[in-house]
């Protein structure tokens, strides 16, 4: 077996919270499923309020492709189409009615099945999101062949889900879905896992897949890293990807002939009086989770892990590609004198803080920004954090001033927003470069394509 | 703590838009943010924030320039007793330093902060930290005997040229403190060079004149012992003469992480290669003093530490800052060993390394650009 990949870089942000490996299911009354979760897709809805849908009813599609379908997790009632700002389609709510019910795609074995066969397949039954693509990650367009399909099987961010345990006796469901994508590709299937002994053998026993063993810190665990140490995106490339929860409903598909859209759920965050492991559907709505199992406070509900997770309410709905749910708490207070606390109790990155003296420390951070926006001031923090042969500070400048020439010279393709969440943790003058990564992967798409 | 927040939140309104006070926003929010951290949460992206801010990073340089501030004050007064022939008690010595230095430290800041907050209203932005960290570094270069409306013009100068015309902290290309000494250099030569500013009233017959000084003009042997120029008891300016106190500083700033070791380190190489070309060359008596002998001598140290390594004006690639470090230290030795008109070389090697700087970065940027783009080549995509 080769040697596993050493990323030095990154950072582990140290939380209080972390699930506990114990799964608790639940049967949610409402789902949502959620067009703003897609970057890039112009939805255009199928259904209206009322209308009875089953598990696997197309609910919208992407007007600029249209054979990209989204389709309900659950059967029931169209509830509400809820609509914000400008008549954006925030999302639809779906009641789930008493028992479940699927619309029936049929049982196949991907191995016997054409590359068209199986596209058709995904596409109609609305399975095809889950496969997204780099650059921008969007959703792949099922008409390209990927250079390579990427599953990144562990995640590093913080107090992340354990795959390990969420795949717990699903190998042939796993086996099926990647059976289904070899055929989706002429090159490879990069499964990349953790090196470490607890690392499942529903991973280590599939077959038909390129295995790497990866070590380090966050962001060890997405894509863009494992990509850039395998082989880097260079312009002109396409690479698509998963996590090992989208496999599995790609694989239930071919199994069971159904729009299966269990989800496991890590339930994590300072605020949460017991965190564990939830199972439901995708686009469930968290109320059953959190009621009744959060601290007193104002707290901020994500769907996501807290670097790169979407703000959501209370009784919000978890996103399509989230596996996580964190609660924490909120961090609108004010500070006496804050900046000058010799910081005990406090997080950081830097050696400014007595906090640096107990590194195995956990700690509950909440929402406050601790400082005022400011021009760039510090130089050479980012790249710490930052394992990219790729300069970050000089690629968020040439976003700034839109120059799409630089920004492909300096690796924009090899990256995605989600890879500079640790330096806008870190990043002192508190600037947002999480939006300003993305707003310069769409100039880029809009002015090169 | 609560009742001063009810007052603040209580006078508020007034400084917001529509406000009767609008005009003084920023200020009110300077103030106010000084005061109590912001109660401002993420809205996107992570969702949670290192406690870092600049105004934590700025009290931290501030704090690591507090041991040259001290021994500066107490040399003041030392020089001052040993000028004149009297002796004096360790808080004699520093009680009169104190009271010729803070003056000129109020000077500075009072300037300085007075601009940046018209700045900082006229633009409609927030006040920013980076002028804590020039305040303090203006005096500490700043001859003792300095006429207090010179501190002024020069602050003055170097606030508004020197960074508001480039866009504030962060923006400028030469560090605002240097270019408060190069405009004093340049604009009051005759006050600024010379025995006369180094020793607060000095009588005429005694020297008083710098190590550097005595160097330029071929008097190297009468440079101090290293022993005085290390722990510093030799005439300067305020907080450069001290080598212990700017290492003390030193120490702060790399732990800390504030400040980079490669710049630091490098600046060091560059200095003693460059002493070591002279050594070798020996062609007069000041290309034989000792390379190691520079960086204890003059402003070396102190600009090594807090002036070369201004993250704004400094490289920022981490390749370039090697190189930008090395040149520095290079080109402050060969100005002080060539130059007559230069009697230190630091200030004049760092703010011509400052305006290269994007340079050095440009090339080391390009070299990056290069093995994408033959890594590009290589799988045969067309050269954009």
């Amino acid at each position: 077996m080769p040697a596993p990949i050493k990323i030095k870089k990154g950072l582990d942000i140290q939380l209080v919270g972390k699930a506990v490996k114990n799964i608790i299911n639940i049967l949610p009354q409402t789902y949502a499923t959620k067009p703003i979760d897609f970057i890039g897709v112009f939805p255009k809805v199928l259904v209206s309020e009322g209308d009875e849908v089953r598990a696997g009813t197309p609910i919208y599609f992407d007007r600029k492709r249209e054979q990209i379908l989204f389709s309900s997790p659950v059967s029931g009632t169209v509830k509400e189409i809820r609509r914000g700002p400008k008549r954006l389609l925030m999302e639809i709510i779906i009641e789930a009615g008493n028992t479940l019910e699927y619309v029936d795609f049929g049982i196949a074995d991907p191995i016997a099945l054409t590359r068209e066969q199986i596209i058709e397949k995904m596409l109609n039954s609305g399975i095809w999101p889950v496969i997204r693509q780099r650059p921008y990650s969007f959703i792949a367009r099922p008409e390209e062949n990927p250079r390579a399909i990427f599953i990144s099987a562990f995640d590093t961010s913080p107090l992340a889900p354990d795959y390990n345990f969420i795949v717990e006796g699903e190998a042939k469901a796993f086996q099926l879905g990647i059976d289904a994508l070899r055929k989706l590709t002429t090159g490879k299937i990069h499964l990349n896992v953790l090196d470490d002994t607890a690392t499942s053998q529903v991973f280590l026993g599939t077959k038909g897949v390129q295995i790497s063993r990866f070590t380090g810190p966050h962001p060890t665990g997405n894509i863009s890293t494992q990509v850039s140490r395998i082989d880097p995106i260079n312009k002109g490339d396409v690479i698509w990807y998963l996590r090992p929860q989208e496999v599995l409903m790609i694989g239930r598909l071919f199994l069971s002939g159904k729009y299966d859209a269990t989800k496991i759920y890590a339930l994590t965050g300072s605020m949460i009086r017991q965190p564990a492991y939830y199972k439901s559907l995708a686009g469930a709505c968290i109320h059953d989770m959190v009621n009744n199992n959060t601290l007193e406070g104002n707290a901020r509900y994500i769907s996501g892990n807290v670097l790169t997770g979407t703000k959501i309410g209370q009784n919000g709905y978890a996103g399509f590609y989230d596996s996580q749910i964190t609660v924490i708490p909120e961090g609108d207070y004010y500070e006496f004198l804050g900046w000058a606390d010799p910081g005990l109790n406090k997080y950081s990155f830097y050696n400014q803080f007595l906090s640096r003296f107990f590194p195995t420390k956990k700690f509950s951070l909440d929402t406050n920004i601790h400082g005022g926006a400011r021009a760039f001031v510090m130089t050479g923090k980012y790249e710490k954090v930052f394992p990219f042969d790729i300069f970050p500070m000089q690629l968020i400048k040439a976003i700034m001033i839109e120059d799409i020439d630089l920004m492909e010279n300096l690796g924009i393709y090899e990256i995605d927003a989600e890879d500079f969440a640790l330096i806008e943790f870190i990043e002192t003058s508190k600037i947002e470069i999480q939006s300003i990564v993305r707003n310069g992967l769409n100039l880029l798409y809009k002015e090169t394509t | 703590m609560k009742g001063l927040r009810r007052y603040l939140d209580k006078i508020k309104p007034a400084f917001e838009k529509g406000g009767k006070l609008e005009k003084l926003h920023s200020t009110f929010e300077a103030i106010e943010a000084f005061i109590f951290v912001s109660n401002r949460v993420t809205l996107t992206g992570s969702h949670i924030r290192d406690a870092v801010d600049l105004k934590r990073t700025m009290s931290i340089v501030v704090l690591a320039l507090m041991p040259p501030l001290l021994f500066g004050m107490w040399n003041v007064g030392y020089q001052h007793f040993i000028a004149n022939g009297m002796e004096a008690s360790l808080w004699q010595n520093f009680w009169f330093g104190f009271l010729q230095v803070l003056p000129i430290v109020i000077v500075s800041y009072v300037t300085g902060l007075a601009i940046e907050f018209g700045f900082a209203q006229a633009r409609g932005h927030e006040v920013n930290e980076g002028f804590l960290v020039t305040g303090m570094l203006i005096p500490l270069i700043m001859p003792p005997d300095v006429p207090l409306w010179m501190v002024a013009v020069s602050t003055a100068f170097a606030v508004i040229f020197g960074k508001e015309v480039f866009g504030g902290t962060g923006m400028n290309i030469l560090n605002p403190a240097l270019t408060a000494r190069a405009f004093l250099f340049f604009a009051y030569p005759k006050e600024m060079s010379g025995d006369k500013v180094w020793i607060v009233d000095k009588p005429d017959a005694f020297s008083g004149a710098t190590p550097m000084g005595d160097a330029m003009i071929d008097q190297v042997d009468k440079i101090p012992s290293p022993m005085d120029m290390f722990l510093g008891f030799i005439p300067g300016s305020v907080g450069e003469t001290s080598t212990v106190a700017i290492i003390i500083g030193a120490l702060i700033l790399l732990f800390t992480g504030v400040a980079s070791w490669r710049i630091m380190l490098s600046v060091v190489v560059g200095g003693l290669v460059m002493g070591w070309i002279f050594n070798l060359l020996a062609l007069n008596e000041y290309m034989l003093i000792p390379a190691w002998e520079h960086l204890i001598m003059g402003g070396f140290a102190f600009g090594a530490v807090y002036m070369a390594t201004d993250p704004v004006t400094a490289t920022q690639t981490i390749k370039g800052k090697y190189i930008y470090g090395f040149l520095i230290g290079f080109f402050a030795v060969m100005v002080r060993v060539f130059n007559p008109a230069f009697p230190e070389g630091m200030m004049m090697a760092i703010l011509f390394m400052n305006v290269f700087a994007p340079l050095i970065d440009h090339y080391v940027v390009q070299a990056n650009i290069r093995k994408r783009r033959k890594r590009w080549q290589k799988k045969g995509i067309p050269d954009v």
